[in-house]
């Protein structure tokens, strides 16, 4: 599959959503709604559940099946109350000493007059220092599209992990191609030039696993998915909260390909 | 007392490294032109108009710090076509010639009002002051290199956002600027930021919004999405102060709307405020 056909099919109707994911890895679950500061944004799923014996707490985009989830859910682009909401969660999680997982699958952070008003950038520039200081771990697993800012406000992950046909953009590649080309059209170009496949993921350092899809079977291929976050908790909880988040800073610390005296430096 | 600063100004010898003494810039407001030196001494705010006209990060830190205290840091690093990603490198040569940068930020040390402190300043000019692997890979250091030193960081941005041309690894400089701010911030010091025109995308949506003081100029575009963009996927009629300066203090999003003429000493008594002195 080309970039383009992975991020048409999910984009696809009839994808599992994030909800489709939160039902299958997490039992017992209780959600939990609200930022406590504004408003309750549903495109941002929250709550309490056990993946498998641990208890974490999880936070999902989620864009909905039918029209009115996906209206309701301003089709899965979070308003500034949904990444606000997603902080208390976290910072909750951390003071309980409970695992973070965020499922991430956004074409952006809402874009429109009232998350500017609301302060859709600081909103997104809150998360980024805040889950950089979480003394807790955070896994992100990008299921579906993984848009720009609105997508790592949830990624600032101690481990990223891309599901096969996942993609993960700086920006849409419809976006960049009426930038760059001043045609939408060309977003098969742009999607190509941008680089946004899971595989390029892990190239540059961005994501540690591909997950193989088989929707056909989606909860043994969730029960695969379990048991890798499970290997992957098993692995952060034995850090100290300083040296996980050592590890999680110089995680990014060491992405950027530049130049310097004349070298190039990965 | 203001206008000590100007009179002090229009004494000095220029302090930037401007090439052309006898360069001129339109007012993009009333399209009156000025010659550098003119709008150097009215600190870059039209004499006509009063309208504020975009500045070079050379001649913003001239501007700004005390004469003669900038030392560059990092000025060597710059950005690579690593995705060969069509148009970037010319655009990277065309930005390197007329701008004389290596890269769209400028980092470095200053004195202001004496005090010393770490800074950070866009430069528009250059491919619209985007954040790729060479901007955040300085603003890391720079943050850094504050931490390790005990200074204050001052930063001025403005910006188109994140460089697409750089794909994925461009969004992850916003993850990892923020994780430097967050380390300079544990370690109990001051970043002050001061939004310029325009401010928009990943930039404010990680190092622009990230202060403990958020200082913006009059007027400056300052937001996440586009005008246009939000315009045309939501049909909104929007005010003519949207994303303005006024309109991001009015919401809660800035502390403090600073004019030209007042932003050295505001900015200088700020630091003072954050100095930690002996208890005698």
């Amino acid at each position: 599959m080309t970039a383009y056909e992975k991020l048409k099919t999910v984009r696809a109707a009839g994808r599992p959503t994030g909800s489709d994911f939160v039902n299958a890895l997490f039992t017992d679950r209780v959600s939990l709604c609200g930022d406590r500061r504004y408003a309750e944004d549903s495109s941002i799923l929250g709550g309490i559940g056990y993946l498998g014996k641990q208890a974490v707490t999880y936070i999902a985009i989620d864009k909905g099946h039918t029209l009115d989830e996906r209206l309701q859910k301003h089709f899965g682009c979070p308003m500034p109350e949904g990444y606000r909401k997603a902080l208390r969660l976290m910072k909750q999680a951390e003071k309980f000493g409970r695992p973070v997982i965020c499922l991430v699958d956004t074409l952006g952070a809402f874009c429109g007059a009232d998350g500017e008003e609301r302060g859709q950038g600081q909103a997104i520039a809150e998360n980024l220092v805040e889950m950089m200081g979480l003394k807790t771990p955070i896994i992100s697993l990008v299921i579906g599209e993984g848009g720009s800012g609105g997508a790592l406000a949830l990624a600032v992950a101690d481990r990223v992990c891309m599901l096969e046909n996942a993609v993960y953009s700086v920006i849409s590649p419809d976006g960049c191609a009426s930038i760059i080309w001043k045609d939408a059209a060309k977003a098969q170009e742009a999607a190509d030039c941008l680089h946004i496949t899971a595989q390029d993921m892990v190239n540059f350092g961005v994501a540690e696993n591909i997950i193989p899809e088989d929707f056909t079977n989606f909860e043994n291929m969730c029960g695969n998915l379990k048991e890798l976050l499970c290997s992957h908790l098993r692995e952060l909880c034995t850090l100290s909260s300083s040296d996980l988040l050592a590890q999680r800073y110089q995680r990014f610390r060491r992405i950027g390909i530049y130049e310097e005296n004349g070298r190039t430096i990965k | 007392m203001k206008f000590d600063l100007f009179s002090k100004r229009a004494a000095q010898e220029p302090v930037n490294t401007v090439k052309e003494p006898t360069e001129t810039l339109v007012c993009p407001a009333c399209k009156n032109t000025y010659t550098k030196d003119v709008l150097r001494h009215s600190l870059f705010v039209c004499p006509a108009c009063g309208a504020y006209i975009r500045i070079s990060a050379r001649e913003r830190i001239a501007l700004l710090a005390d004469q003669d205290t900038f030392t560059e840091l990092n000025a060597d690093l710059t950005s690579v076509d690593f995705l060969s990603f069509p148009g970037y490198q010319e655009k990277l040569t065309k930005a390197k010639e007329t701008t004389g940068e290596n890269s769209a930020v400028i980092t470095g040390t200053i004195k202001l009002g004496g005090i010393p402190c770490a800074i950070y300043v866009l430069d528009s000019r250059f491919i619209m002051a985007s954040m790729g692997s060479a901007v955040g890979e300085k603003i890391t250091r720079l943050f850094e290199y504050a931490t390790q030193h005990h200074l204050p960081v001052i930063g001025i941005p403005c910006s188109g956002g994140a460089r697409m041309q750089e794909g994925i690894v461009s969004l992850m400089q916003m993850a990892k600027c923020s994780g430097a701010v967050r380390k300079h911030s544990d370690a109990g010091l001051l970043y002050m930021v001061l939004l310029t025109d325009p401010t928009t995308g990943g930039i404010t949506a990680s190092i622009a919004m990230e202060g403990d003081i958020t200082l913006a100029e009059p007027k400056a575009l300052v937001g996440f999405a586009g005008r246009r963009v939000i315009e045309q996927t939501t049909g909104a009629d929007l005010p003519p102060d949207f994303q303005t300066a006024e309109f991001l203090l009015k919401h809660g999003f800035v502390d403090l709307v600073l004019p030209r003429e007042k932003q050295r000493d505001t900015m200088t008594l700020i630091l003072r405020q954050h100095q930690k002195e002996a208890l005698s």
